[in-house]
């Protein structure tokens, strides 16, 4: 919540920090009355988990700093370090990029903004199987949450792209997604009164606002996206109580080798940030997503896309990368029911060797829940913007008028 | 759909020309090299010779002893670091978890009577742990669904004398961790690998004795791994180094298989399907894919219908996934002096097609297919082998220079100094609510610092047990999950922040 304009007031701020809280605490997308004053000035401080350095670079600090990982790798168990991550963007180039996320004008007919898929308030997601983009196109895969990306090496559920700046350009020009291109794309920022003079605050060194400075501020918005201290990671640093019997026993069959789950959602992260070929079904009317099988041009990994991380996983339904589990429980459901169950007669897919015959009864598919459920931690949401500079409105924009009209139905657990 | 093919480790077999020269060799006479004395491996990891891997104990903590109808886990729960649990003999069946550093959990036996861990084919896993320098002795575990013994993290371990049958897939499984010890075991009726050391750094395999499994002895992405003197016979494949692709940590080096009992691994693979053990033709004694500077010397291999080692590169084991970061060969391997006899008597057709593209027919003791780099035999004569031509001769003898690749004093925890622990738990929990000039959630640090001036002591009190002060703001959650140290340390942290008046 450190992540404010420095021209709010005070008591505004208090108010709207509470609003948020309060909401997001039970669930609802944040809506706030109050009138932002228009943005002329970033800020200056790091967002939380942030320290300014001395030569204006916001630097991560976490728990898991205190620890080491075998190799470096991040992988492990409950005291292990995380994987490396990107740090180093400045405060204005995160408030930039934070402006920006919420803003429609970066689409092509200014209706979609990046946070239209990605809500702070739905886990960085749009709790949608499949999302929909720009004129209503319903895309074939889900939105991924956004929470830790500073710590992934690969993007996009096939892992087609290796960084923030790459991942971050594609949907503004992905004729599904927000459907823009280059040219316009600049011109309408340029045409906004306030972006270039902002531009210039976050990239003092450099002329004229451009794609380049555009996925930087973008990625270091999402690198400052920060979730760990949720009451799995209490426990992790040696606070037994912090997590009840149940969810301990989920712990334990998470880790489990009947289940497996932690043999690729690998902590301290969740994942290992490999391919994984699981088989699970699409959409009934939705053909097979062969997936990580065009990025490596190998039919081996026919179906196969990246481990999610599990961290704020409650947050994100429905689950799998189109949707097809409405419910935790239905994903536990789908791996204990069997080695490739849910693959069609005749289909061929190598699945992984991870993907085995668990057989779980109904407590200990209930205990799984139980625990991914003590991965959620929202402590460091930003700050959602209620106006952005072009002044189009934004999600909580909508979110207010809709609330107004007809109660808030985002209510999802 | 059909089950995914369960294919061989070796099926595709790419004809290669290599071989002819060896067929051509075999007539003049054979280099001989005696092992005994002459020069010693001088790769790997030269360390001092340590014995344990567990690392002195500072202080000597109690003794908590747990009898039969008691918990395990209630004594795990109660333990603190540098205790010790000792089980006495009788049935126990639970799950025993340690999420905390330095506890040695120890059986108690009388008189052959051991503590047993009994999951009633119910359970899933008998002990798991997550901590840094554990031990665990003495058990006998038994009728578990997962796995016997098994780590996720968790530096300086020893897993010593206990016996585990029929426990499902891994008798013993540490992953992911950094030097343990896993010795004088007697492990059984395992449906994967009996011994599993995966994604680890050195580790000692010794002196264990493994059987009625598909995988006796497994080293898989691990680096520094010296298996010796085990005794591993009636498996389906005997001791294997290997890497499997598409895990996180994409390496297998530096390993020496040595003086090993390595007999008559010939029982159908009876491995899940899918898994990667399922690959393993039964019959193998030991089997080396993609791994590299594996070392084998001094095992007596004996009674493989297959082969007595066998070697692979993943472009020969189609069944595996594609992982473009691992390199797929296995180069520098070493074969010193071992005693081989009757192996390969009746191999599968993928082996024994390839072997008569070098005119071998008969038994096969080696088997080598796929590109390897720079590796070597000594005294290759000796043996039936086939794909050895690029193996040159071993200009050393022995590995009598590495004792072990144990850590000296042990793996150690990192150091951070009380200023750097202050800071990274300010700013990564703190932060959250509290900047210095602003009013986020909780009032700002500037007010707190005037509040708390020169009482550290204070902070820690309060935010053990945080309580209403101003009623306009929420409450503020208590953060005892933070040890002692780091909470005296964000408080000394807290205190001293000073930084420049934000801009207005
Ligand atoms: C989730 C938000 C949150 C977090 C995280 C948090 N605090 Fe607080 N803190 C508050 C709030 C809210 C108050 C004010 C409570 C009140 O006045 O009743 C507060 C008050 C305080 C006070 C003042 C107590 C007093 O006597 O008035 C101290 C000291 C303090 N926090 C220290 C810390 C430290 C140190 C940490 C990190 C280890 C921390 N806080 C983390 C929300 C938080």
């Amino acid at each position: 919540m450190a992540f404010l304009l420095s021209t709010l007031p005070r008591q505004n701020l208090i108010k709207q920090v509470y609003r948020l809280l309060l909401l997001s605490a039970l669930g609802f997308c944040s809506t706030a009355s109050s009138v932002e004053p228009a943005t002329t000035t970033l800020s200056s401080d790091c967002p939380a988990s942030f320290l300014l350095s001395d030569n204006n670079q916001c630097l991560l600090r976490n728990l898991y700093q205190l620890y080491n990982s075998l190799g470096d790798h991040g992988i492990g168990g409950l005291k292990t370090a995380l994987p490396a991550h990107r740090d180093g963007f400045s405060p204005e180039q995160i408030d930039l990029g934070r402006l920006l996320f919420f803003d429609p004008v970066l689409s092509a007919d200014q209706s979609v903004s990046c946070a239209s898929c990605h809500n702070p308030s739905q886990g960085f997601s749009d709790g949608l199987g499949r999302s929909v983009g720009i004129h209503g196109q319903l895309g074939s895969r889900s939105a991924p949450s956004l929470w830790n990306s500073a710590f992934l090496k690969d993007f996009f559920w096939d892992a087609r792209s290796q960084s923030l700046e790459e991942q971050a350009l594609s949907p503004l020009f992905s004729p599904q997604e927000m459907g823009n291109n280059p040219s316009q794309l600049l011109s309408s920022l340029r045409a906004v009164e306030a972006y270039p003079k902002l531009f210039k605050q976050a990239f003092p060194d450099t002329k004229d606002l451009s794609l380049d400075q555009i996925a930087t501020a973008l990625a270091a918005f999402q690198s400052s996206l920060i979730s760990l201290n949720s009451r799995y990671d209490q426990y992790a640093h040696g606070y037994g109580e912090a997590l009840n019997a149940q969810e301990i026993e989920g712990l334990n069959i998470f880790r489990s080798f009947v289940a497996r789950c932690s043999q690729c959602h690998m902590p301290p992260l969740f994942t290992n940030q490999q391919i994984a070929v699981i088989g699970s079904p699409e959409p009934e009317d939705m053909p097979r997503d062969i997936g990580a099988e065009k990025t490596f041009d190998s039919v081996k990994l026919k179906g196969g896309f990246k481990v999610p991380s599990l961290r704020n996983i409650a947050e994100t339904a429905p689950y799998m990368h189109s949707g097809r589990f409405q419910t935790l429980r239905e994903v536990a459901e789908f791996y204990s029911g069997g080695r490739g169950h849910a693959v069609p007669e005749g289909e061929d897919l190598l699945l992984h060797w991870h993907i085995s015959e668990p057989d779980l009864n109904a407590d200990e598919l209930d205990r799984l829940v139980d625990f991914m459920r003590t991965l959620s931690d929202s402590s460091m949401l930003p700050t959602v913007p209620h106006t952005v500079p072009s002044g189009l409105t934004t999600i909580s924009g909508k979110a207010a008028r809709d609330n107004n009209s007809q109660k808030s139905s985002s209510e999802k657990t | 759909m059909k089950k995914a093919k369960t294919l061989g480790i070796i099926i595709a077999l790419v004809a290669f020309v290599g071989g002819w020269q060896l067929a051509t060799n075999l007539n003049s006479s054979p280099q001989i090299t005696s092992s005994v004395g002459g020069a010693s491996y001088g790769g790997g990891d030269q360390a001092d010779s340590v014995n344990t891997a567990l690392p002195e104990r500072t202080v000597n903590g109690q003794i908590l002893t747990v009898n039969p109808g008691d918990s395990i886990q209630a004594a795990v729960e109660a333990a603190q670091p540098g205790d010790t649990i000792q089980v006495m003999p009788g049935i126990y069946s639970e799950t025993v978890y340690i999420d905390k550093d330095d506890i040695h959990l120890v059986g108690v036996i009388k008189a052959g009577e051991r503590a047993t861990l009994d999951g009633l084919g119910k359970l899933n896993d008998a002990i798991l742990y997550s901590g840094n320098n554990i031990l665990i002795a003495n058990f006998k575990i038994t009728r578990y669904k997962g796995n016997g013994i098994m780590s996720q993290a968790g530096n300086n371990f020893e897993i010593r004398n206990n016996i585990i049958i029929d426990t499902g897939i891994y008798g013993i499984f540490p992953q992911l961790g950094v030097n343990g010890l896993i010795e004088h075991n007697i492990v059984s009726g395992i449906a994967d690998a009996a011994i599993y050391v995966g994604m680890s750094d050195n580790i000692h395999v010794a002196h264990n004795q493994v059987f009625d499994s598909v995988a006796g002895i497994e080293i898989e992405n691990s680096r520094h791994a010296v298996v010796e003197n085990n005794y591993t016979y009636n498996n389906s494949g005997g001791i294997l180094a290997f890497i499997t692709p598409g895990l996180p940590i994409k390496t297998t080096y530096d390993v020496i298989i040595r003086n090993n009992f390595i007999l008559d691994n010939n029982i159908p693979n009876f491995a899940a399907p899918g898994s990667t053990v399922a690959g393993i033709p039964s019959g193998t004694g030991i089997l080396v894919m993609a791994a590299d500077d594996v070392i084998i010397e001094g095992n007596i291999i004996v009674d493989h219908k297959v082969a007595g080692i066998l070697i692979n590169d993943h472009g020969n084991a189609p069944g595996l996934t594609l992982d473009p970061d691992v390199d797929p060969n296995a180069d520098r391997v070493m074969i010193l002096d071992n005693v081989m006899h009757n192996n390969g008597y009746d191999t599968i057709d993928e082996v024994r097609a390839f072997a008569l593209t070098e005119l071998h027919t008969g038994d096969i003791d080696i088997f080598q297919i796929g590109p390897s780099q720079d590796s070597c035999i000594i005294n290759r004569h000796r043996y039936h082998h086939v794909g050895l031509g690029d193996f040159a001769e071993c200009d050393f003898s022995n590995t009598d220079s590495i004792h072990n690749y144990l850590i000296p004093g042990a793996a150690k925890p990192r150091i951070i100094a009380s200023a750097e622990r202050g800071e990274i738990a300010y700013m990564g929990i703190c932060a959250g609510c509290h900047a210095y000039d602003d009013v986020l959630i909780g009032p700002s640090t500037r007010d707190i610092q005037a509040m708390y001036a020169n009482n550290p002591q204070g902070i820690v009190s309060y935010i053990n047990a945080p309580f209403k002060v101003r009623p306009e703001y929420p409450e503020m959650p208590a953060q005892n999950y933070l040890d002692a140290e780091t909470q005296l340390a964000v408080a000394d942290y807290l205190l001293n922040i000073q930084l420049e008046p934000s801009q207005p």
